[in-house]
């Protein structure tokens, strides 16, 4: 029992960068972008956060600055494909090469160094309540912040008006355009906000999951949120049960590393996650019922342009 | 009053396809330039830095066969990238379906035909083991994506993670060479399995099968039925669909054909250059011939001089390494920068502003 707990309740913390990033993603392709970038823009996270946490020794300048720089990177990404009309998985490719090289750039004086991190903070009562308290309420102010944002990104998204806006524009931009919503501002300011959440899953990293930088220290996390969004189907709360049950599976690889109690070599141990995947999105997509109910974005990835109507 | 508009040109000029690509590399240089400038805070020093990076990887007696023998898996890989990526399917699996090849042909070399001395069988076997595993490993996603409609840009790159951890297995733990001191790598293959090299010279054979895909390719894509197809079915599913192409079958036809140019990298790779398989014998190939399949946009001929420069720009940068410690992390970044800046550039150049001036009845515009 208590060997299951410090599982699920590894599962949360691990999977709590999946979660910032998928939140992210789910943002920006709601409004018809599609940002592959998002290893990079954690990686960006990771050592922006790490090296302003390092030098000012506080870590929430860590984490704000860490979202600043995913905002401008996203920036960068969003001129690319909104303004110049890009092909979206090419500037999103090269978004994570760019992330990838800078922040080993950076890293580099960093290796080895430890900076402060977000300790742990129970929350009264809550983390009292057997089992749950110690699965949920007995985490980092960042995990808190997720349960936060999960809810606020579904209430925004569907029960406001700039979220109808905002899906509006990913669903139909002409029509959006028709009913005077300038489309453009609108995709800039939701890749530019989820790029920032997706760059705070990568502070999580350096600054709560561990504290230190490790050179592609997201190894592969961006991916596997990019098919988290499809798991999810683009709502927030599905993202949540994804995110927990991948951050779970990673958990458990790591554990059943350290125990040693499995005599399997830890490198077919860690392509679990990844056949885990692929795995499950194979069962996803292959049932016809599950295909019909979600519903991508039906501009997602298709550049808009008034001049030029398809 | 005036009035601004950026309209895309009709007719973008010829001297575009050249001056596009040039004009994005010089300016990726400057800024990466700006990032030297900054971490030395010397001008001299980038000067230096650029000197040496452009002139030891193409001066024969240096860095030259080692430019040509980068460039061989990433013109291959390159060229296996463009067949996929005419028809819009995104796969970004070229590195692990080297990885692939590299394992298959390890796998034959040391262990299934150890025994085989004639390197005129024994070779050619060894390659076609290696595209054969590369075309594998990128059928899966081809079909996954033809049939169930999974993306193949999440499926492919999940494999890549899952090759790799594969690749390490090997290296780490069966296949590892009692005789290495605990390093991750194998045993070194018998020189029977070793492609020829070209008298001295330290370029190896490799380099003509990398030409010969060129051409084959070139004539695949550009003269016949097929590469029309699938040209079709980049530009419009639907048209191809009701046109009576097969586009499930196709979608898996070229997959099986990028992954098995990216698995005969792998192998070239290990016969010609590393002679054994070893932990980071692929310093991001795959990934790298995407930008150049981009850069060179899809055209095979291109392909092969965007490839030689990028082989040198690899050269040049770990010399830089050695030279001037800069990190290798640079690649990536100049790598990103010019993937951007070339974007932007096409982009830039395809349209032009117009200003339109009304006059008496009518518009006059400019440019």
């Amino acid at each position: 029992m208590e060997m299951i707990l410090k599982v699920l309740s590894a599962a949360v913390r691990s999977g709590t960068p999946l979660l910032f990033a998928t939140l992210g993603e789910i943002i920006t392709e709601r409004s018809g972008v599609m940002n592959l970038g998002l290893e990079g823009l954690m990686l960006i996270g990771a050592i922006t956060g790490f090296m302003v946490s390092y030098n000012t020794k506080n870590v929430y300048l860590g984490f704000i600055a860490a979202m600043i720089a995913g905002a401008i990177f996203a920036l960068l990404h969003a001129f690319m494909v909104i303004t110049l009309r890009v092909n979206q998985v090419v500037s999103g490719l090269a978004l994570t090469m760019l992330g990838t090289g800078i922040s080993g750039m950076l890293g580099r004086s960093y290796i080895g160094q430890v900076a402060p991190k977000f300790s742990e903070m129970r929350i009264p009562i809550l983390s009292d309540i057997p089992g749950i308290g110690e699965i949920f309420f007995s985490h980092d102010i960042l995990v808190y912040l997720t349960y936060i944002l999960v809810p606020l990104t579904f209430f925004i998204l569907f029960k406001t008006k700039p979220g109808m806006i905002l899906r509006a524009v990913g669903e139909e931009p002409s029509a959006a355009d028709s009913r005077g919503i300038n489309v453009y501002l609108v995709r800039y300011i939701a890749t530019t906000i989820g790029g920032a959440i997706t760059s705070a899953g990568g502070a999580y990293l350096s600054l709560a999951y561990t504290s230190m930088w490790i050179e592609n220290m997201s190894a592969g996390r961006g991916w596997i949120a990019i098919a988290l969004v499809i798991f999810s189907a683009w709502e927030p709360f599905k993202a949540m049960i994804g995110s927990y049950l991948f951050g779970g599976m990673m958990a458990t690889q790591l554990r059943l590393q350290a125990g040693g109690k499995v005599n399997i070599s830890a490198n077919i141990l860690m392509m679990l996650p990844y056949i885990a995947t692929l795995v499950a999105m194979v069962i996803f997509s292959s049932s016809e019922k599950f295909r019909k109910r979600i519903g991508a974005p039906t501009a997602l990835g298709i550049p808009y342009s008034r001049e030029e109507k398809t | 009053m005036l009035k601004i508009r950026i309209v895309k040109r009709l007719n973008p000029p010829k001297y575009h396809a050249f001056l596009v690509p040039i004009l994005s590399v010089v300016i990726s240089l400057m800024i990466m330039g700006l990032f030297l400038w900054a971490r030395f805070g010397k001008f001299e020093k980038v000067v230096e830095a650029y000197r040496e990076m452009f002139s030891w990887p193409f001066i024969f007696d240096y860095g030259l066969p080692d430019t040509i023998s980068k460039m061989v898996p990433l013109l291959l890989a390159g060229l296996g990238l463009s067949v996929v990526f005419k028809m819009k399917i995104w796969n970004i699996g070229a590195e692990g379906q080297l990885y692939l090849g590299a394992m298959a042909t390890t796998w034959g070399a040391l262990f299934l035909f150890k025994n085989v001395e004639n390197s005129l069988i024994l070779i050619p076997t060894l390659l076609l083991m290696g595209a054969i595993a590369g075309a594998l490993w990128a059928f899966i996603p081809g079909i996954l994506k033809a049939y169930l409609k999974l993306d193949e840009i999440v499926a492919t790159l999940m494999l890549n993670y899952i090759a790799a951890h594969w690749l390490n297995y090997l290296i780490y733990g069966p296949w590892k060479d009692p005789e290495g001191y605990n390093f991750p790598l194998t045993a070194v293959f018998p020189e029977s399995s070793w492609l020829p090299m070209f008298g001295e010279s330290g370029i190896h054979s490799g380099v003509l099968i990398a030409l010969a895909m060129v051409v084959l390719i070139y004539f695949l894509m550009y003269r016949t039925r097929w590469g029309f197809h699938l040209k079709i079915i980049g530009d419009n599913q639907t048209a191809a669909r009701y046109s009576g192409i097969n586009v499930e079958k196709n979608i898996i036809l070229a997959m099986i054909l990028s992954g098995a140019l990216a698995g005969l990298a792998g192998g070239i790779q290990m016969l010609g250059v590393q002679h054994r398989l070893q932990h980071g014998f692929s310093p991001g190939y795959g990934y790298t011939a995407i930008i150049i399949a981009w850069l060179a946009r899809l055209n095979p001929w291109a392909m092969i001089v965007v490839a030689f420069l990028f082989g040198g720009l690899m050269v040049g940068s770990e010399q830089l390494q050695i030279m001037m410690r800069i990190p290798i992390s640079m690649v990536y970044v100049l790598q990103g920068i010019v993937l951007f800046t070339l974007l932007a550039s096409e982009m830039i150049f395809n349209y032009k502003i117009e200003i339109l001036i009304p006059r008496n009845g009518g518009e006059k515009s400019w440019r």
